[in-house]
């Protein structure tokens, strides 16, 4: 317990001391998981509209597909990326290996098929009739896209909390192509990692909550917008 | 739904540009890729040394720590440029296969053998580490091991051999984990285990068993500096590799090692022996 | 002749291996009231959808006041028609909202929607719900939101898809009442799916009968539901009388025939030997207890099988040896003498009720709709 004490009073002291390593690090997580969410996003939801609305063959092995990549564990994409993205690799000339750029790779394909998968799901909750409808009184296509997006937006803001929540709090990728390079491609979980093993509990709680703070600060702002209008329980009398 | 897909396709397109533009406008020369050890890094020792190399030179260096059986793995790959380790019979093989070049000698630390005040297996009376874990095995003492393939894993396994032991048993534990982790297990159940000095001294704070066998030539643990072998692979840094490894052994850079560590722990951590031989420390 | 506004020709529309509609050509004219009927699964969504250029046709044109609706631009073209379906499908915002969607997305300015929307909310009753929440409306008041959406973007064509079938008996006959009224007013051109006959017959000036794919007759609205062209459609507006039998004699315009062993009389021309079928309603059947004697009246002596009586009608399963008779009679005609199962009563009923059609041309009905005069 005195060490979870001992955590937030070195949290507090670097975060408030402005220790410029801690900020580094922290926006270089921001960065890199912001980056990761935004690219699963615009390839995500336009895949789980079209996998919800369009019957094409092969649909139902894209489905089964995604669903198997929502449980991808993080490490074997690490492993999987790197081999790719090492000097000896088939990717190798594009020489990203340790770079920030591959951890964003390594990050979508975690998080894509998350937010392909819960935005298939929430395109599927709304009235099958309903996208018709729309066409029925003169949307256009980009217009029926933006009217379902806004109709299913509780379910898809779900999908992109699911997706940032996913990658920001992984390790195992972010280790394996990025290196934990200091100043380059270290972010808090890997320095947490680092800072453990080095035995230095104290830092390495501090890195945590600072993770679990910034996470739920995102995660406050984004469900402040979804949850702008509720169901109300009916008062019972 | 063709034009869905097509849109989806052109993302990935865009994405994929992307990623190249960013690739190849990087200076692929400026880059030095460094394997070394997890406990090489957890010493702290790099976080010093790197930025001077950097600043001297203009390099950029990435610093990739990791078990030594991966590190001279990637080297041997051509994944690294240059390779700072500490596992003599392996690095010998590497250099005798040819995939590691122009092996110089950096520095030592030693590894120190630590237990519990009580010292069951009474191995203060033997002076040689060998004796020691002799000691250890017959009492069936808890010792806990490394159990990675380390560096220091390594000097274990070697004693060991010599001792003509095979550890087994509920009383061996394998961690299987870095230094750092392994000593807070060797607290937590009381035992005996291995540890570099450095890594020792750094947790000095949270690890409560006594120094009970140092100084014993066969604790030496020597850190050796490696270039790659340009055939292992494509697009190695030769160039870069040499000027960190010539960087590791510049008198300057000696000096730096030697001091390092004298301010916060009261002693060095590191015995800087650039230019001499194996021979010369004993070993 | 006017020009048709719409123009379907030999539209086929296949969901994989099931044939949805098959080779329905028709056209619309402007001012029209077409219902189209059938029962489910009869491609009468499919049909409407193909007009409303929300489905392409696998095969087939789509002429719309005579420019090819099929390549070129369909947004524009789509705009022009409007489309309401069963249920309201409304959008998570308020009444006024939902109303002003079509408007706004065809970039109209918020202006020119209040002056436009308002009138519509006022004509179909929901001037006062413009602030609620879509969610919280009755099924009633959401299905007139739904019209005054459609209705607002004064189509060309209003394509409605079985619009008051989803409303409980009350809302239905407020909602039919004014939108008939809408109707009379505005005379938008409107095409109509519905597998109600009393709504189509009451609505509409055009029928279109769709079975299991099939458009198998189009025409005026007396046309279908009086004199059907094949056996199919009789039993889909509702003939529950559908006697096969021999012509005997043919006379002119008269005929006789026979039917089991009874003899029918009617109206039409046909060769003697050639195999027909007797079309007759059941509310032209009535029940007597005399048998008397008149020309052109057809009576049938019989006893009554079954019986089930409804608020203002009896129906009444009548045997008349081998075959039976429906007939829907009055209560009103039988409020002291209320026939009864065994009853031994006589089935009349004028030739001129009866509508005979050449048994040759029931089979399924492969015909191309007939073109409306």
């Amino acid at each position: 317990m005195e060490l979870i004490w001992q955590g937030i009073v070195k949290a507090v002291e670097l975060v408030f001391g402005l220790d410029a390593e801690i900020w580094e690090i922290t926006w270089l997580s921001l960065k890199i998981s912001g980056s990761a969410t935004l690219i699963s996003l615009l390839l995500g939801v336009p895949l789980g509209i079209a996998l919800a609305l369009i019957r094409f063959r092969g649909r139902n092995t894209t489905v089964a597909l995604i669903n198997t990549g929502m449980g991808l564990p993080p490490v074997v994409v690490g492993l999987f990326v790197s081999i790719f993205l090492w000097r000896s690799g088939p990717l190798g000339f594009m020489e990203l290996i340790y770079s920030p750029t591959a951890m964003v790779i390594a990050q979508v394909i975690i998080a894509f098929p998350i937010v392909a998968g819960l935005s298939l799901a929430s395109f599927q909750a709304l009235d099958p009739k309903l996208a018709l409808q729309l066409l029925g009184i003169g949307a256009s296509k980009p217009q029926l896209l933006w009217l379902l997006c806004k109709e299913a937006r509780l379910p898809l803001l779900a999908a992109v909390m699911a997706g940032f929540g996913g990658v920001i709090s992984e390790v195992g990728a972010s280790m394996m192509v990025g290196g934990n390079i200091r100043g380059q491609t270290r972010v808090l979980t890997t320095a947490t990692v680092l800072e453990t093993g080095k035995g230095n509990f104290d830092i390495a709680i501090a890195l945590g909550l600072i993770l679990l703070a910034l996470t739920f600060a995102i995660n406050f702002f984004l469900t402040r917008i979804q949850q702008r209008e509720h169901l109300q329980w009916p008062k019972l009398s | 739904m063709r034009r869905c897909a097509s849109f989806f396709f052109l993302q990935v397109l865009l994405l994929g540009l992307m990623v190249v533009e960013k690739a190849t406008a990087a200076e692929s020369n400026k880059n030095v890729i460094l394997s070394t050890t997890t406990s090489t890094q957890d010493s702290g020792l790099l976080d010093v040394l790197i930025p001077l190399f950097e600043q001297q030179t203009g390099y950029s260096v990435k610093t990739i720590s990791v078990g030594t059986g991966q590190a001279l793995a990637m080297a041997a790959k051509g994944d690294a440029d240059v390779a700072l380790v500490h596992a003599p019979s392996l690095e010998k093989q590497y250099v005798a296969d040819g995939k590691l070049l122009n092996r110089r000698l950096v520095m030592y630390n030693d590894f120190v053998i630590i237990g519990p005040k009580e010292d069951p297996a009474k191995i203060k009376s033997a002076k040689t580490a060998l004796a020691a874990l002799k000691l250890i095995e017959q009492s069936k003492s808890s010792f806990v091991s490394r159990g990675d393939n380390s560096g220091t894993h390594n000097l274990e396994k070697s004693l060991w051999k010599e001792a003509g032991i095979t550890p087994k048993g509920d009383w061996y534990i394998e961690a299987g984990q870095g230094m750092g982790a392994t000593l807070g297990i060797a607290n937590e159940r009381n035992a005996y285990t291995i540890t570099d000095r450095g890594t020792l001294l750094a947790l000095s704070k949270r690890v409560n068993l006594p120094i009970l066998i140092e100084g014993d030539k066969a604790l030496l643990n020597i850190y050796s500096v490696m270039e790659v072998n340009p055939a292992n692979g494509p697009r190695i840094n030769a160039t870069g590799g040499k000027a960190f490894a010539d960087f590791m052994v510049a008198p300057q850079t000696q000096n730096v090692i030697k001091s390092f560590g004298a301010e916060k722990f009261g002693q060095s951590l590191f015995v800087p022996v650039a230019g001499k031989k194996e021979e010369e420390l004993g070993v | 002749m006017a020009e048709a506004l719409l123009t379907l020709r030999d539209i086929a529309v296949h969901h994989g291996e099931h044939v949805a509609l098959q080779r329905a050509s028709l056209e619309v004219y402007t001012g029209d009231l077409l219902a189209l009927i059938g029962p489910n699964g009869a491609g009468k969504s499919t049909l409407l959808r193909v007009m409303g250029m929300l489905q392409r046709p696998d095969h087939g044109n789509v002429l719309f006041r005579g420019q090819n609706a099929l390549n070129g631009n369909p947004l524009e073209l789509r705009r022009r028609v409007a489309t309401v379906f069963q249920e309201p499908l409304l959008l998570n915002a308020t009444v006024y909202q939902n109303a002003a969607l079509g408007l706004r997305l065809r970039g109209t300015s918020q202006v020119e929607i209040e002056r436009r929307l308002g009138p519509w909310l006022q004509r179909l009753g929901i001037a006062h719900l413009i602030a609620r929440s879509a969610r919280t409306l009755s099924g009633g008041e959401a299905q007139r939101t739904s019209l005054a959406r459609a209705l607002v973007l004064e189509p060309e064509i209003l394509l409605l898809d079985e619009p008051f079938s989803a409303l409980d008996p009350a809302a239905r006959e407020d909602l039919l009442r004014d939108f008939q009224g809408i109707l009379r007013e505005t005379s938008i051109t409107t095409v109509f799916v519905t597998h109600d006959r009393d709504e189509a017959f009451a609505l509409a000036n055009r029928i279109g009968v769709l079975d299991q794919g099939y458009l198998l007759q189009i025409d005026s609205r007396e046309n279908v539901f009086y004199r059907p062209e094949t056996e199919s459609v009789a039993e889909i507006v509702g003939i529950e009388n559908r006697l096969t039998g021999v012509v005997e004699t043919s006379d002119g315009d008269d005929v006789t025939i026979r039917i089991g062993d009874r003899r029918v009389h009617a109206k039409g021309r046909f060769s003697a030997g050639a195999k027909v079928v007797a079309c007759i309603r059941p509310e032209e059947v009535s029940l007597n207890r005399a048998h008397c004697e008149a020309n052109g009246l057809n009576r049938l002596k019989g006893q009554v099988v079954a019986l089930s009586s409804g608020m203002t009608h009896h129906r009444i399963i009548f045997n008349c040896g081998e075959f039976d008779l429906i007939a829907l009679v009055d209560r009103k005609g039988y409020i002291n003498r209320e026939p009864s199962y065994g009853d031994e009563l006589t089935a009349v009923f004028n030739a001129t009720a009866v509508h005979v059609i050449d048994k040759k041309d029931c089979r399924g009905g492969l015909a191309v709709g007939a073109i409306l005069l």
